[in-house]
């Protein structure tokens, strides 16, 4: 590889405190408890690539987004920017205006009482980028285009918008410090199909002509499908398979990634009979010992419910299964 | 004769600044054992439908028009205690939220039982053991002793499922489902999807099955109506709608959801957004963001025409 990766995150857990308050577990004699959200995690993006990070609700997608940018501290392990530790590169500005973010709820994630130009303007004028008002005005306009709206769009407040054009909004404020890495929490859940297609496309866009990097966070595998170059699967704070999407897509691998490619109802199988999978995911609190997926996981043996399984290449793809490992996935 | 006949439905809400018209003379019908997909973006009318049905519209929105018959009868005109009987009895309802359709200060045993008992004749041994048979049949672990759990006891996937069996414990012939798989993770949704195909197989039972979700219809619908901004689009069954909608809007509305089987390079969008309530365009509403649009949809509003073997409310199919 010639060009570094623009995020690595290598062996990276996050712990959240979960106890009681600490009277209450004086008299109760309850021992600390630590719900552990992210466990040994490690991937790296390449530049101008996106890699995606897909899982149920609970799986520690959302927690690895945010100490992507930096708002969480990991517990354990390391994350660079370009080869740097993340917390050091956030302290120079120059680099930490390039990475940003983009949050699932274009409802709550812009100041309903800012014009659209103020929200669009404030990285431009955090980071010095610009500094007279007709250059900050100027670039506004740019950032406005550049995602489908117009200046004077700029003149009016967030609930004037639809939520499409919402998100639209917050695109444009995340590109306003001139990033090159971009994390993308659930950036379509919170809207329709047609108007999904409308931002999908767009960041596609931007993507080729910027140059950008995404770390794109969704429970949703289509739309991980239409945007990934490589994929993780996430199941309780662990990634369980992670290599090219399109190898991930075409043969998974882990028996996880397999129930989920098959719960997903499609268009193209009208009224097909599925054989569900039973069980639901259990409390990240305190997760299943060996592999955290054994109980729902129909080649489970009694090396899965005590061993954890390490990651190990499989192909082009690796995986954290034993059945893999000893190929009895058949 | 259908179980249910909506025609012409039209439903208001009266504002400050005049009268919106949130539903426009939506007309459909279900046969028994049928379950019919309402799909459509936000704002489009589905949720609103199901409830104009089942006479529980918020205040101040009316049902301004039309005509909703019920195995023959009309229950519009209902007042509210002949309307709660039917509600519950004959015809079931299952929200999105769990949550909010469970009393979280009883059991869901009590809950169960009071909703068979208001129904039907039954004593309180006879309600118990039924009650425990529609858990075990709704998939609910360990269901004799689980009845007497309250509903914060239970994971999300499993209180859907209590849901499903207090909609339909009263034994109903027409359930109405608004959503019932959104709040959950696509592994527990494909266990819903599952049992509530099971179980109107098995009793017959027909659903309404409110979604924004195309491929939980796919798999579920026998026919399928796309509205659009307070109309059907288009009706007919499943597989035509999807494979060969006849009309630009269903069209646009496949075309733009990211497929599992193949990448491409573009999704095909429809650019522009759905009018909102106060400014519906005139002739067909959907023509300002209509790839094949011309004269007439500017001006006349078109309602459902044949369209091969679907039925759609396009001027592309007027042979006139």
């Amino acid at each position: 590889m010639t060009k570094p990766a623009v995020l690595e995150a290598i062996a990276v857990s996050h712990l959240f405190d979960v106890s009681r308050p600490f009277l209450q577990r004086m008299f109760t004699r309850e021992p600390r408890r630590m719900l552990r959200a992210v466990d040994d995690v490690s991937f790296e993006i390449a530049p101008g690539t996106t890699f995606a990070l897909v899982g149920e609700s609970g799986c520690g997608k959302s927690t690895i987004a945010r100490l992507a940018v930096g708002l969480y501290e990991p517990s354990d392990g390391d994350i660079l920017f370009e080869n740097q530790p993340l917390s050091s590169a956030r302290a120079q500005p120059g680099l930490r205006r390039r990475m940003n973010m983009i949050f699932q709820d274009p409802y709550a994630s812009l100041n309903p009482r800012w014009r659209v130009s103020d929200i669009v303007s404030e990285p431009i004028r955090a980071f010095k980028i610009a500094t007279r008002p007709n250059e900050v005005h100027a670039r506004v306009g740019t950032l406005l285009a550049q995602v489908g709206l117009t200046i004077r769009d700029g003149e009016k407040y967030p609930h004037e918008f639809s939520g499409g054009q919402r998100q639209r909004i917050s695109i444009a404020r995340a590109l306003a410090s001139e990033p090159d890495f971009l994390v993308c929490d659930e950036p379509t859940s919170a809207l329709d199909v047609s108007v999904q297609a409308q931002i999908l496309n767009l960041m596609r866009d931007l993507q080729k002509r910027l140059g950008l990097t995404y770390l794109f966070i969704s429970h949703n595998l289509a739309v991980v499908r239409h945007m990934a170059d490589r994929l993780g699967v996430m199941y309780l704070g662990r990634i369980v398979e992670q290599g090219p999407a399109e190898a991930i897509f075409r043969t998974p691998r882990h028996p996880y990634t397999r129930l989920l490619l098959d719960a997903i109802p499609d268009l193209e199988q009208v009224g097909r009979a599925r054989t569900p999978v039973g069980g639901e995911l259990p409390s990240p609190i305190a997760p299943p010992p060996g592999c955290a997926f054994h109980p729902r996981c129909p080649l489970a043996n009694d090396r899965c419910r005590v061993e954890k399984p390490a990651h190990t290449m499989a192909g082009a793809v690796q995986v954290a299964c034993h059945a893999v490992e000893e190929g009895r996935d058949g | 004769m259908a179980l249910l006949d909506v025609v012409d439905l039209t439903v208001e809400f009266p504002t400050r600044r005049g009268v919106l018209r949130a539903l426009d003379r939506v007309s459909f019908s279900i046969d028994a054992g049928e379950i019919l997909g309402v799909v459509g973006e936000s704002g489009a009318g589905k949720s609103l439908t199901g409830a104009a049905i089942v006479g529980l519209l918020e205040r101040p929105g009316r049902v301004a028009g039309g005509q909703i018959l019920f195995e023959g009868k009309r229950i519009d005109t209902l007042s509210a205690e002949p309307l709660r009987r039917i509600r519950g009895r004959r015809i079931g309802m299952i929200f999105q939220d769990p949550l909010t359709t469970l009393n979280p200060l009883y059991t869901i045993g009590r809950q169960l039982t009071e909703t068979m008992q208001t129904h039907m004749r039954l004593s309180d041994s006879e309600a118990r053991t039924k009650a425990i048979g529609w858990l075990d049949r709704v998939g609910i672990p360990a269901a004799a002793q689980r009845i007497d759990a309250y509903p914060h006891e239970f994971s999300g996937g499993q209180r859907q499922r209590v849901v499903i069996a207090l909609a339909l414990c009263a034994d109903p012939v027409l359930v109405i489902a608004d959503e019932p798989t959104t709040a959950l993770d696509v592994s527990i949704q494909a266990q819903i999807i599952t049992l509530l195909k099971d179980l109107t197989r098995d009793h017959g039972t027909a659903v309404m099955l409110i979604t924004h979700d195309m491929g939980v219809i796919a798999e579920t619908a026998d026919r399928v109506a796309v509205m659009y901004a307070g109309r059907i689009a288009e009706i007919g069954p499943v597989a035509a709608v999807i494979r060969h909608p006849a009309h630009p809007y269903s069209d646009g509305l496949m075309a733009s959801i990211p497929s599992l089987e193949h990448r491409v390079d573009r999704l095909r969008q429809i650019d522009g957004a759905m009018p909102r309530l106060d400014a519906i365009p005139n002739g067909c509403r959907f023509n300002p963001r209509c790839p094949r649009v011309f004269d007439r949809c500017t001006t006349e509003q078109p309602e459902l025409l044949d369209a091969g073997a679907t039925r759609a409310a396009c001027w592309l199919h007027a042979h006139d």
